[in-house]
């Protein structure tokens, strides 16, 4: 596939094309870590000439809180409340990808009801994501509108986040066997309330950007990348598929009984701003219909953490009976569970696109090494060959179009 | 939307190490499966013909790599570092995971950039936390520490709060 040509408005190429006494001498700008298109600590550093980018080189690290370190004090049951604190946006997709390594490890299968919750929440945590990144890529093309309908819609979202854990951001509810504690009584009516009126927000937001004009001259074969770089760059996520590339964790290794869910994966082939924005589009609507179907599986009640001894607290009145569950109850609450010696590679499809983890057991209580393999990070690595030869102010578009976390990025 | 083959549904499924075993003998350390998984316990040399012959053939196509991890397997372990490369073919839907051992005092390996692209900065994450360095990589720099920073914190006698 061929590299679009840019389309630029003609009032720019007019600008452009001025005499100017400078246009032969490069000039490097520093764009960022303070610049609000950036989506948090990011700084590029540009070689321009006029208006185009001749270089770009990213320098990250600003939010590096070396959580990869701190996992390996934290005992494997705590590891869960760092995992969520890396991709913030999507936080249960990161505990989703850390606990099924350790149940993999474990050799523990979960009960249907715990499978059916953490696709119904990983879902909605996509359509939040998404919502986000809708807001903010909009907003940073100067279609301010968006971010308010975005960010309204996402707060309910994020109500149903805190009526579950307790917590909007950091929910850290999925543990290793199981989800922290059952579903609450009024949550399943509260999420039917939010996937009712979802279509026509969604819709709405459609009408709002999809259909602009201006919206479209910004993104329409703005930072194209082709089918072959993309994959030999390792994009994931809605980046690849806005390439062409019908490539989905969900589908090609299912996980948490995703096999069991009717969705479709949306694939757009032009590789520019424009296909990554539609594919992210249609991704909320599929997370809708994935949510719809979970929420008619969990009406039924049913076991919400796994029976295994290591995993499973006993129950209270057998513990108050017996010295012995006494202090298996005990050992389990202040030590920990150990883990057999071993390493996994579990990834799943976060809604930023593959999350990894690379656990390594020494078969003690902590964990040896946990190595996270994070997409915001690998798909940044590919912003250069995106930007350069395109103008600074597609840099923007750019970004966006990627949705990277710098928390993710940096960990 | 794009017309595309589907991908056939399975579970994480790796590959048939048989074939490398049988062109790679002198490469290759041993091969092991655990928990579904295969490992490639390759050695340092010739390291990228092996990578090289993964990618391009036909019948395994890794062309995407997942991910590059680090390990430290602790300051008295002789060899010292082990560096695990993910590998994943989108055309065949399976995954391989090779592993090189590198001593403390000779860790360098070969750089991936002329074999996968987005290896450039799996390998300087790497250089960044334990110090391992990667010959003949494009623009081998720290990159989530500051530059002038001293020191790998990833390595296991590196003190958890920082020295």
């Amino acid at each position: 596939m061929q590299a679009k040509e840019i389309v630029v408005p003609t009032s720019a190429i007019s600008m452009l094309r001025k005499p100017d006494p400078l246009s032969d001498t490069q000039m490097t700008v520093s764009m960022g870590p303070q610049h609000p298109s950036t989506h948090g600590v990011l700084r590029l550093e540009l070689v321009l000439d006029g208006e185009t980018v001749i270089r770009a080189i990213p320098d990250i690290g600003y939010l590096h809180t070396g959580i990869e370190k701190t996992m390996e004090k934290e005992k494997w049951q705590q590891v869960v409340t760092v995992t969520c604190r890396m991709d913030y946006l999507n936080s249960s997709g990161n505990d989703l990808g850390y606990v099924l390594a350790v149940e993999k490890l474990m050799g523990v299968e979960v009960p249907k009801r715990v499978q059916d919750i953490r696709v119904l929440l990983t879902e909605l945590n996509r359509i939040t994501s998404h919502l986000v990144w809708f807001g903010t890529h909009a907003m940073d093309i100067g279609a301010m509108t968006a971010f308010f309908y975005a960010f309204t819609q996402r707060e309910k979202g994020l109500d149903l986040f805190e009526c579950v854990s307790g917590a909007r951001l950091h929910q850290s509810y999925f543990v290793v066997g199981g989800v922290r504690w059952d579903l609450p009584p009024n949550f399943l009516d509260l999420m039917t309330e939010f996937l009712d009126g979802f279509p026509a927000f969604l819709d709405e937001c459609k009408r709002l950007v999809t259909g602009n004009k201006i919206f479209q001259r910004r993104t329409k074969g703005v930072g194209v990348i082709t089918k072959e770089a993309a994959i030999d760059w390792a994009l994931s996520g809605p980046t690849v598929r806005g390439s062409g590339v019908n490539w989905d964790i969900r589908k090609s290794e299912p996980y948490s009984g995703y096999d069991t869910y009717d969705f479709n994966v949306p694939v757009y082939s032009d590789g520019d701003v424009w296909s990554r924005y539609l594919v992210r589009m249609d991704e909320m609507e599929e997370s809708w219909k994935i949510c719809k179907q979970a929420v008619e599986r969990l009406r039924e009640p049913g076991p919400f953490m796994s029976d295994h001894p290591k995993l499973k607290l006993p129950e209270r009145d057998l513990m108050k009976q017996h010295i012995d569950v006494m202090i298996h109850h005990f050992l389990l609450a202040s030590e920990g569970f150990t883990v057999p010696v071993g390493e996994v590679y579990q990834s799943i499809e976060s809604a930023r696109g593959e999350i990894g983890f690379y656990v390594v057991s020494d078969g003690g209580e902590r964990p040896y090494r946990v190595r996270v393999r994070a997409p915001s990070y690998v798909n940044l690595s590919a912003l250069p060959a995106m930007v350069e030869g395109s103008l600074i102010a597609d840099v923007v578009a750019v970004i966006g179009s990627i949705d990277i976390v710098l928390g993710d990025v940096d960990r | 939307m794009a017309d595309e083959t589907e991908i056939k549904s399975s579970t994480p499924r790796y590959a048939d190490a048989s074939l490398v075993q049988a062109r790679f003998a002198g490469n290759i350390e041993e091969i092991t499966e655990a928990l579904g998984e295969v490992t490639v316990v390759a050695k340092r040399e010739g390291l990228v013909e092996l990578m090289t012959f993964l990618r391009d053939e036909p019948s395994l196509r890794f062309n995407y790599l997942s991910d590059i991890g680090g390990l430290d397997l602790g300051e008295f372990a002789t060899p010292r570092f082990a560096v695990a490369y993910q590998l994943y073919s989108i055309e065949h839907n399976h995954r391989l995971r090779v592993k090189v051992f590198v001593e403390e005092d000779d860790a360098v390996l070969p750089t991936m950039w002329g074999v996968w692209k987005t290896s450039n900065w799996l390998e300087r994450e790497i250089f960044d936390m334990f110090g391992v360095s990667f010959d003949g990589h494009p623009d081998l720099r720290r990159i989530l520490m500051p530059a002038d920073y001293e020191g790998h914190p990833l390595r296991k006698d590196f003190p958890i709060k920082g020295y």
